[in-house]
């Protein structure tokens, strides 16, 4: 049941919001190490976890935190690790893993600039595509963003729901200026926000369970490590009990079922924000810090009458299509803001009939795109001269 | 028997080749649990990728078959997270210390209770036969047809310097003495760690010529002295086995229970 109690507003950084965020959510575990932009995250929960009885610890590289809150999910804890371009590159190999072997986790990016050591302390949206392709192989990933701290907050709660409701890795794709910038945000009361909490077997013990065996409608219930269910978890193809097996039935099978989970389920997990769409002529498509100064940019349009609307996109994969096809098909101009070489400005040409419509506006040196960046890129486009 | 409830017996005969020294390893380790009468459901082997980490396949405990290397980054996870859980991470040299090397000692300098058995064959068996940090120097591998250059880790001298608080060689010839070595390896309040001489005759026997699997099992025999005996000094050739080291330093999972205590007492000084 909600509280009748009022919330508490907090001014703080956006990491700080995501580690509210995780800990409403009910976080338990974090394993991690020092990066810049993500630093703060593992330092609060440095001082917040072990106060309620959770576990931190600073492992030795982004290789072994990302293998470590994999086992402590196996023990049936929430977890969570925070990192940036570098570190998320180095998790890639076991975020494939927690994809393979369907353990629900959650991972933070805080994006700066690449590649390599690249831009530590700017801005930048350049890992979306490693968000999605990093880990090798065929696979479906969830990966979702936000623009502002109370966003962050609850994509945080939605991305540990997620993770739960459909076994699997999600990754928060946050950005320097969201990550550092402070700003207000409301502490909701605990039952304010649904909680998804790990759904685990009800097979009694002495009956045999099957780890891998999705139920009907999908979800495939676990038992905790240390519970009276041994089963084996591996990143080879395995059978339902999690056994290996190259069996092409059952190869095909799994494969099938790692995908059709997220794709099969792309309005489920579908989060965005519609901004004057109704009667846009001009669409702005932007997400994360991007998405303030293109929001800046619609609104000053709509008080000079001009017909411009925004779509910010909250979940990047699996990209919703459908939600961006009917957002931006009827418009005259399609505009995608965003800090890369246009990630997803491509997913929108994809989602369109009339590709040709569709802009790419964005900046790659460090500095935060602003809403003058924007409208000079607009005259751009509309052949009206800089 | 009462090792067989141990044992995955619908996975036998095991895949690894004939006079590998890795099946008497399994059979000394559900031994070693056996004599200690461990629940099953207490007990949690992770294992990385190679020959030896199909061990975990055919043990009836809570099994994690991770990725090359890292199995005692995933074990420290399951073992922080729920410290009541035995935690028994079974490698290959490759495995725990080339790609696995960091992970290794940073576990050891921890000194998390996790019992880290090192199955030293001192090749990579699974992709054919090259050498690993343990095959040392002059010796012949798929990938060193004229002979290594490679110096190989003194793995007990290595865990030893990175803060193991349970060190311990044996090998496969040796049997009785490694189930006693593996159950105080287990029963350690610590991070242990048991290298275990096992032979690839498949490979590492084939390409230097050491004969059969019987007469790999001789060369343990003959080459292996226990720790400290006088042999070892009129021949530095030898290897010692036995434990080397076994004392009590403040466990990781144990001093973290003291932080969450300061940590709760230090509540309320800020949000």
């Amino acid at each position: 049941m909600p509280s009748n109690e009022p919330e508490l507003v907090r001014f703080i950084q956006g990491n700080e919001a995501c580690v509210e965020g995780a800990l409403y959510a009910g976080l338990e575990f974090f394993a991690g190490y020092p990066i810049t932009p993500s630093s703060e995250i593992m330092e609060h929960l440095a001082r917040r976890l072990p106060r309620r009885g959770g576990k931190f610890i600073q492992m030795e590289d982004e290789i072994a935190s990302m293998c470590a809150i994999i086992g402590a999910s196996l023990t049936g804890r929430k977890v969570l690790t925070a990192t940036s371009g570098p570190g998320f590159s180095l998790m890639q190999e076991a975020l494939g893993y927690a994809v393979m072997a369907e353990i629900p986790c959650v991972i933070v990016n805080v994006q700066r600039g690449g590649p390599s050591t690249g831009l530590p302390t700017q801005i930048s949206q350049g890992d979306v595509n490693q968000a999605r392709w990093g880990t090798h192989g065929d696979h479906a990933i969830i990966a979702l963003t936000a623009s502002n701290h109370q966003d962050v907050f609850a994509m945080t709660v939605e991305a540990f729901n997620m993770a739960e409701s459909y076994r699997t890795p999600v990754v928060l794709l946050f950005d320097e200026v969201v990550g550092h910038m402070r700003e207000r945000m409301v502490l909701p009361q605990p039952g304010r926000i649904a909680l998804v909490e790990r759904l685990r077997t009800s097979v009694p013990e002495g009956v045999d369970y099957h780890p891998y065996l999705p139920r009907e409608d999908g979800r495939l219930p676990m038992s905790d490590f240390g519970g009276v269910h041994r089963y084996n978890v591996t990143g080879l193809y395995h059978d339902m009990w999690g056994f290996p097996s190259d069996n092409p039935k059952v190869v095909h099978g799994l494969i099938r079922h790692l995908v059709d989970k997220i794709e099969n389920n792309v309005d489920a997990i579908a989060r965005y924000k519609s901004y004057y769409l109704d009667d846009a002529r001009t669409v702005l498509v932007s997400y994360g810090a991007t998405a303030r100064s293109a929001l800046h940019v619609v609104e000053s349009q709509r008080r000079k009458g001009q017909k411009f609307g925004l779509l910010e996109l909250q979940t990047l994969w699996p990209f919703p299509y459908d939600i961006v096809g009917e957002a931006c098909g009827r418009a005259k101009q399609v505009l995608v803001v965003e800090m890369n070489l246009g990630h997803i400005c491509a997913e929108v040409k994809k989602a369109l009939n009339n590709p040709r419509n569709v802009f790419l506006i964005n900046r790659i040196d460090g500095v935060f795109i602003s809403p003058t960046d924007i409208r000079q890129a607009l005259r751009l486009i509309d052949g009206r001269g800089v | 028997m009462a090792i067989d409830k141990y044992l995955r017996e619908r996975f036998f005969p095991h895949m690894w080749c004939a006079g590998c020294g890795h099946g008497t390893v399994l059979n000394a380790l559900v031994r070693a649990i056996e004599t200690m009468g461990m629940s099953r459901n207490e007990i949690v082997m992770v294992s990385g990728i190679g020959c030896s980490s199909r061990i975990t396949g055919y043990v009836d405990v809570h099994t994690l078959h991770t990725l090359h290397g890292r199995a005692l980054a995933f074990a420290t996870g399951v073992k922080l997270s729920k410290p009541e859980l035995n935690v028994i991470v079974p490698m290959g040299d490759g495995d725990a210390l080339a790609i696995g090397g960091n992970h290794f000692i940073h576990a050891a300098r921890r000194n998390i209770a996790i019992t880290a058995l090192v199955m030293n064959n001192r090749i990579y068996g699974m992709t054919g036969g090259q050498y690993s940090p343990l095959s040392g120097c002059e010796v012949l591998a798929a990938t060193a047809p004229y002979t290594t250059i490679d110096p190989s880790f003194d793995v007990v001298a290595l865990s030893v310097a990175a803060g193991a608080t349970f060190v311990a060689r044996c090998t496969t010839y040796h049997v009785k003495e490694m189930i006693d070595i593996l159950r105080q390896a287990i029963l350690h309040e610590g991070f242990s760690v048991v290298e275990i001489l096992s032979p690839c005759p498949t490979y590492f026997g084939r390409s230097n010529k050491l004969g059969d699997a019987a007469e790999m099992l001789r060369g343990f025999k003959e080459d292996t002295v226990p720790v400290g005996s006088a042999a070892k000094q009129k021949n530095p050739e030898l290897i010692e086995r036995g434990i080397f080291v076994q004392k009590e330093k403040p466990e990781y999972c144990a001093a973290y229970e003291k932080i969450m205590q300061k940590a709760r007492s230090a509540a309320g000084e800020t949000i």
